[in-house]
């Protein structure tokens, strides 16, 4: 295959924003009638390598060649008339109109300026017929199933001047049947010769679709492989960016002091999941916690781990199973549940789910603790201002003072005051999900100590990060999630990164 | 120049700079402007009547603060403060001798309590139901005038029970006795949200509800209270329009009071986007908009292109408060801007 001349060819893309390199000569390439799977963990570069291609964003340095021939489409619209399409994860389609109106929507048949509403049916339903997909065209979209309406956004962007198609996600919120659908349609595309770029995070679909695989690290280019010729523990590696050999060494390193916590069980446990699960989250699972104790939910993203911190802190109600807080049977139904009883939870998403950019440190530091106590037992200024200063103090958060708006700080100190906002409260049980997540290596650093202190202190952790590594430098034990389900929990010498990820690659 | 800057960070700064203006134009261009007489132990003029006049309209503009802190909005407020008339109008009863049906004070009391309800309608829609604010208000803002008219069997109602003409013409120690009810409204309302920690939720729940949930906040409650307690306001500023004039009209009591109360808070400093709020600077807002109402009276312009005028000094008022907008004009007079 690689004799051939690639349709798409993209050579040392490099793309910057503002402190970050997001793609660093990136090299990329597609041939016609291949499915070719971009892989990488959070922040890899595979969306803004879409967007690079898609035209949303300019590439600072590199060159792509469509065809032999160099392009820079500036807009979307400009990738489309190239023939470059992509649908993507969440169905951007309008609901309400019909099947048909969806697809030719912006470029309706027309006949005396009026819509040719015979023509247009008749045409939405060739262009599904090619996809093999015989359906009321005439019904609206949200009659059909998510994974109908994905394979008509698909329709929308194909026509005669396709080339390449982009599908980014589009397996997220479909379930297996469904799943097995869209691949019959994708496998007839690319057997009509279409080249498809298939992004996913679900390894297993990526091992029944794909032809070629390329594989990009922090906005770095690891490879560009044959599927078959990649086992699925290598493939997990180099997105990770690790030599096989270099876990050996790291494996068991000092993992026997650990272990002790396991025998008192019984006696210091202060959580005990049973079987609680949510269909189309997560299925049901068990997880017990011990005082001082620090559980790691390994997995990579998209396996469920936020889905199990959810549910455990009562964001998502679960419909089955059972906490058990210290032994007590606790009805957690809503954050508020879960604070009273005791726990409290770092979004990985701080920005949208955590800080509250334009409060003060102050105010943002004792709002859990206000949320706790409620409306009437007000924490007076003067108060608030002597815990907010202790934890400025004890945390390291760099801040001129505790009354200056969040937004001021950097990213590692608004994700410390996020934190702060949870040791104000006294936990007994700490959820923090991706804690290290978009912050600079010191306070990345800075943060794994502080929840190894914390654990010390006899708080249990709940420790989710992408990074292997830090769950297995700060975890007692670790939970390994793979397509939104609890598939194992390692412990003593099995918490190294080599037996995750072999655990996750299914044992190869 | 940090004293400057500090100055031009406070939130009031820009809301009392507009006012000052729009009063210093009045001592140069009105003529009397300020003159306040004392009739019969009472202060009369231009500046008690701007604020007499603006009271019914500050109460509203209160309970909106609030709502708009959550990055919502009540455009039924102008339609409550029919059915609250109404209401109190029906109760007290028309009766030529001013012999009132039913106690004044016990109707008062049943007005209010019937507009906290109708604002409790509003939570509950926007909080249970989940509906968008300006959409579950409109429904109230419709059908409150309906019921206004119901209330009244379509009809004006006159009361002449002269006790309860007190709220909306009488005088305590020389001054409208409206003031009163809105100072100690706004007191109340200060110590209510900054005393406890209210203040602090309405402020999260308007900036981010998911991340206040997570943090413990019952953000539902906090939007139906708000809500209510503009209900709440609304009936309060019903009774006040009442009591003016001494008639309940369903059609008219209130009129377009809402828009006048939106535009109140937000000159008054609190963004549409909820969060941060000020209630001081929505009274200002109130005050500003009925300086400005009269200044436009008293200077004869014609009544026709009268609304015109307000909207243009409106509109001036907000790009004076507008950041982004002086750090042009700054921009362009060469200006080293401080951020």
């Amino acid at each position: 295959m690689s004799d051939r001349v690639p349709i798409l060819e993209m050579k040392r893309i490099s793309k910057f924003f503002p402190g970050v390199k997001a793609l660093s000569d990136v090299d990329f390439r597609l041939f016609k009638g291949e499915v070719h799977s971009v892989m990488g963990q959070n922040g890899a570069g595979k969306s803004t390598l879409v967007k690079v291609l898609t035209g949303v964003y300019k590439q600072d340095s590199g060159e792509m060649l469509l065809e032999g021939k160099p392009i820079r489409p500036d807009s979307p619209l400009a990738a489309q008339k190239l023939g470059i399409n992509a649908v993507y994860q969440e169905v951007n389609l309008c609901p309400n109109l019909s099947v048909a109106e969806n697809i030719f929507i912006g470029k309706q048949p027309m006949k005396n300026g009026m819509i040719d509403w015979p023509k247009l049916n008749r045409n939405a339903g060739e262009l599904l017929a090619r996809l093999n997909i015989y359906i009321d065209v005439s019904q609206i979209l949200a009659s059909y199933s998510i994974a109908v309406q994905q394979m008509v956004a698909i329709a929308r962007v194909l026509d005669s001047s396709s080339q390449i198609l982009i599908l980014d996600e589009p397996t997220s919120s479909l379930d297996e049947n469904e799943v097995a659908q869209l691949f019959k349609v994708i496998k007839k595309l690319r057997d009509d010769g279409l080249a498809i770029l298939f992004i996913t995070h679900f390894l297993d679909q990526t091992y029944q679709i794909a032809d070629r695989i390329t594989i990009l690290k922090n906005g770095v280019f690891v490879g560009e492989y044959r599927t078959s010729e990649l086992p699925k523990l290598d493939l997990i590696a180099k997105m990770l960016g690790k030599e096989l050999s270099e876990f050996s060494f790291a494996a068991g390193s000092d993992k026997s002091k650990k272990t002790s916590s396991a025998t008192s069980r019984e006696v210091d446990s202060i959580l005990k999941v049973r079987a609680l699960g949510l269909p189309g989250s997560i299925a049901p699972f068990d997880l017990t916690l011990d005082k001082g104790e620090i559980v790691g939910l390994a997995g990579l993203l998209g396996s469920g781990r936020t889905e199990m911190a959810r549910l455990i802190f009562g964001i998502d109600s679960a419909d089955q199973g059972e906490i058990l807080i210290k032994g007590k049977k606790t009805n957690i139904n809503s954050p508020r549940n879960a604070i009273m009883a005791g726990m409290g939870f770092c979004s990985e998403d701080r920005k949208s789910e955590g800080i509250f950019p334009d409060l003060t440190v102050r105010e943002n530091i004792v709002l859990a603790l206000q949320g706790r106590k409620g409306i009437f037992q007000n924490i007076s200024k003067k108060k608030q201002g002597e815990i907010a200063d202790e934890m400025v103090k004890s945390l390291g958060i760099k801040t001129p003072n505790a009354n200056i708006l969040t937004k001021q700080l950097s990213g590692g100190n608004q994700q410390k005051v996020l934190l702060a906002r949870w040791l104000a409260t006294n936990p007994i049980l700490l959820i923090l999900d991706e804690p290290t997540r978009g912050i600079d290596v010191g306070a990345k650093f800075e943060i794994m100590e502080l929840i190894l202190n914390l654990s010390k202190q006899g708080m249990g952790v709940i420790f989710i990060s992408s990074e292997f590594e830090e769950v297995v430098r700060c975890s007692t034990r670790v939970a390994v999630l793979k397509d939104k389900a609890k598939i194992a929990e390692l412990v003593g010498n099995e918490v190294n990164e080599n037996k995750i990820m072999q655990t996750i690659a299914g044992g190869e | 120049m940090l004293s400057w800057k500090s100055l031009t960070n406070n939130k009031l700064i820009w809301p009392i700079v507009s006012l000052a203006i729009l009063l210093v134009f009045n001592l140069f261009f009105t003529p009397h402007f300020f003159a306040i007489q004392i009739m019969d132990g009472h202060l009369f003029g231009n500046v008690i009547d701007i604020i007499k006049n603006a009271a019914p309209k500050a109460i509203l503009a209160i309970g909106l603060t609030l709502v708009i802190a959550t990055h919502g909005i009540d455009i039924s407020v102008g339609s409550v403060v029919a059915i609250s008339a109404g209401v109190v109008a029906m109760l007290i009863g028309g009766d030529l001798q001013g012999i009132p049906k039913h106690p004044i004070f016990i109707s008062m009391v049943v007005a209010v309590l019937v507009c906290t309800l109708a604002g409790t309608w509003n939570g509950f829609l926007v909080s249970r139901i989940g509906m968008q604010p300006i959409i579950a208000t409109l429904i109230l803002f419709v059908a409150g005038r309906g019921i206004a008219m119901v209330t009244t069997n379509a009809m004006q109602v006159w009361l002449y029970a002269k006790p309860f003409a007190l709220l909306g013409q009488g005088y305590f120690l020389g001054l409208p006795f409206s003031i009163y009810i809105v100072a100690s409204l706004f007191i109340l309302t200060y110590i209510v949200t900054r005393g406890t920690a209210l203040g602090l939720f309405i402020e999260a729940v308007g900036l981010n509800p998911t991340a206040s949930r997570f943090a413990g906040i019952n953000a539902k409650n906090i939007l139906l209270s708000v809500y209510a307690f503009s209900g709440f306001c609304a009936g309060l500023s019903g009774l006040i329009v009442c009591s003016t004039v001494m008639n309940a009209d369903g059609n008219n009591a209130g009129l377009l009071f809402e828009l006048d109360a939106i535009l109140a808070v937000v000159l008054g400093g609190t963004s549409l986007n909820g969060g941060k709020f000020s209630l001081g600077g929505s009274i200002i807002g109130a005050l500003i908009i009925q300086t400005l109402t009269t200044t436009i009276y008293a200077f004869g312009v014609p009544p026709e292109i009268s609304q015109v005028v307000k909207a243009f000094v409106v509109y001036i008022i907000c790009l004076l408060q507008s950041d982004q907008f002086r750090r042009k004009v700054a921009g362009a007079f060469g200006r080293e801007v401080s951020v």
